[in-house]
């Protein structure tokens, strides 16, 4: 197991946005997390990556319990859990290899080659617009690097919130063919997505979430074949 | 070929030949008067410079530069009064006590954001001018500070204006080379990426407040050894010199030099030296002036200046200027 979350809770002030929420990534997999908007799957990223403060619960990353108070996005990224934000949020006046070097920033810089070749050799477009601003890039280019400045990281841990928004269907089918080739290549996944029928397509597993609970939980292909799940919670076919 | 090349290399070149002009300029300055005005652009560089990094740089825009200016002038001026101790240590000691004071007000202030900081250090400010006035015993209240003693090398007093020019030039160059290679690490790219996307530079493990307090000290330090240079040059200094509407024209020359450009601070530091001794009898629409101007700047950020005919001759000559420096350097990189 990679990574094992137990009864997490996490809240804005008063407002308790995650209940209890348990969890288990297992290594070089995909895991899924959907559910609809406001169900609190960027709040659990977050709280994971360290962005902000759990109240309770236990963390358990690689046979090390994690102390919540010690999880701090910088020594997070360090141990190789790694977020890519949702809304890309790509640093728009620097370029393209500015971007992917702040990616790398906890790292030293003699394992940086290795880095920029794999994510070249995933994203060939970044690598052709390496020197243009990151605020010119197309949406999908956007999202392409935000990844890749994700994987500048080295994370043994990737998470990706809603990497498909805003993207054609194309463009959609694209980015989790990338997705299961980053898997395949050893760096597990944990994916929040709105588009749930192609995420738990790719997932190994797959969590639903509902105002802060998980209501549901099971492999990719158990959750696409309630459809019932994907009717009351996503509203999707 | 690849020897011209190398040798008529502009990048290296230019910033030699500007700091020799520098230097050799003051020969040719016989007028007290303009070598009084270059000594203030010298001091007013090193202000629009430090604020740079933090307000233009890293986007954290402070109203209370001045009070750090003050700190420093009378750290530096009491411990040359009461100790009698050589002008580089009042002046080390100003730039390290003045960084303190960056640091202990940074630390709460800079996890406010835009206006609220603003709002904060405009407070700071007026909060270290009250001290300044009413802390009679030390600072001597609004009488301010007398018979500072002038700088010494080796027995010399410095006593000319054109003295007085070298040495302030100097302190200028050595503040802005440190503060250029600042830019250039590892800790001024995360300062301009928590300019960009605050969000963003904290999920890359950037330790944001860390690097906003660090920049918030180092630039204060910096406003605190321009403030010490002032105590040495005028001999006499008093809580007027250090008010929140000095602050302002700081932060103008910062924004007028184009928030992040450390040529455009010095530029902009100039600018708003001479021209206000220029036009001596439009002192009184001074602050309007710098007010308009922010306002100005201000709503221009958010004009798509790149689509403007202005923006886009602009865009081309860089793209030359580009173009140009890459055949040069011959896809070193
Ligand atoms: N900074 C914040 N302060 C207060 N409440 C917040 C904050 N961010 C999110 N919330 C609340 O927490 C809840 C969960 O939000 P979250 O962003 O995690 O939802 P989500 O599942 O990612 O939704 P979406 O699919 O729309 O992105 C929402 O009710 C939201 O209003
Ligand atoms: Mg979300």
């Amino acid at each position: 197991m990679l990574l094992k979350v137990e009864g997490l809770n996490t809240f804005y002030g008063n407002l308790h946005a995650i209940w209890d929420i348990s969890l288990d990534v297992g290594e070089k997999e995909i895991v899924a997390l959907i559910g609809s908007n406001g169900a609190g799957k960027s709040t659990l990223l977050k709280t994971l990556a360290g962005c902000i403060p759990a109240r309770s619960g236990r963390v358990v990353y690689r046979d090390e319990e994690l102390r919540l108070r010690h999880m701090r996005s910088d020594r997070l990224v360090k141990k190789g859990i790694v977020m890519a934000p949702e809304g890309r949020r790509v640093f728009p006046r620097l370029t393209v290899e500015n971007n992917l070097k702040m990616g790398a920033y906890t790292r030293p810089k003699k394992e940086w080659t290795d880095s920029f070749t794999r994510v070249y050799d995933l994203f060939p477009r970044l690598a052709e617009r390496r020197g243009q601003m990151a605020g010119t890039l197309s949406g999908g280019e956007q999202q392409m690097l935000a990844i890749g400045r994700a994987l500048m990281g080295d994370p043994k841990l990737l998470m990706l919130d809603e990497p498909s928004l805003g993207l054609s269907p194309l463009l959609t089918e694209k980015i989790f063919e990338l997705i299961q080739q980053i898997r395949d290549q050893g760096t597990t996944i944990l994916l929040v997505e709105q588009n749930a029928v192609a995420a738990l397509a790719v997932a190994n597993r797959g969590y639903v979430l509902k105002v802060g609970h998980v209501v549901q939980s099971g492999t990719g292909r158990e959750l696409l074949s309630s459809t019932e799940i994907l009717r009351s919670y996503l509203g999707t076919q | 070929m690849q020897r011209n090349k190398r040798f008529f290399d502009l990048k290296r070149i230019l910033p030699l030949l500007l700091a020799a002009a520098m230097y050799a300029a003051p020969l040719a300055i016989t007028n007290q008067y303009v070598l009084r005005v270059c000594v203030y652009v010298s001091i007013y560089s090193i202000l629009a410079c430090s604020l740079n990094l933090i307000s233009g740089v890293c986007g954290q825009v402070s109203m209370g530069h001045a009070a750090f200016y003050g700190v420093g002038a009378y750290t530096s001026a009491l411990i040359a009064l009461s100790f009698g101790l050589p002008w580089p240590i009042c002046l080390l000691a100003a730039g390290v006590l003045s960084a303190l004071v960056g640091l202990l007000i940074g630390t709460p202030a800079l996890r406010l954001q835009g206006g609220y900081l603003v709002i904060c250090t405009v407070g700071f400010n007026e909060l270290v001018r009250l001290i300044l006035l009413n802390w009679v015993s030390v600072t001597r209240g609004p009488m301010g500070l007398t018979n500072i003693p002038r700088p010494r090398f080796f027995g010399v007093a410095i006593h000319s204006g054109r003295q007085y020019l070298y040495l302030s030039m100097t302190l200028l160059l050595i503040v802005y080379i440190t503060l250029r290679n600042i830019l250039h690490s590892r800790f001024g790219r995360n300062l301009r990426a928590i300019k960009e996307d605050e969000t963003a530079a904290e999920t890359m493990g950037i330790r944001v407040h860390r690097e906003k307090v660090t920049a918030f000290a180092i630039a204060a330090g910096f406003a605190g050894m321009a403030g010490s240079m002032l105590a040495h040059y005028m001999l006499y200094i008093n809580p007027n010199l250090f008010i929140g509407d000095f602050s302002t024209t700081i932060l103008s020359m910062v924004v007028l030099g184009g928030m992040g450009s450390m040529p455009g601070s010095v530029a902009a530091a100039t600018l708003l030296t001479v021209i206000p001794e220029a036009l001596r009898e439009l002192d009184r629409y001074r602050m309007l002036i710098y007010g308009l101007m922010l306002i100005c700047m201000m709503l221009g950020k958010n004009i798509p200046w790149d689509t403007t005919p202005l923006g886009r001759a602009a865009a081309r000559l860089r793209g030359r200027v580009k173009i140009a420096r890459e055949s040069e350097h011959g896809g070193k990189d």
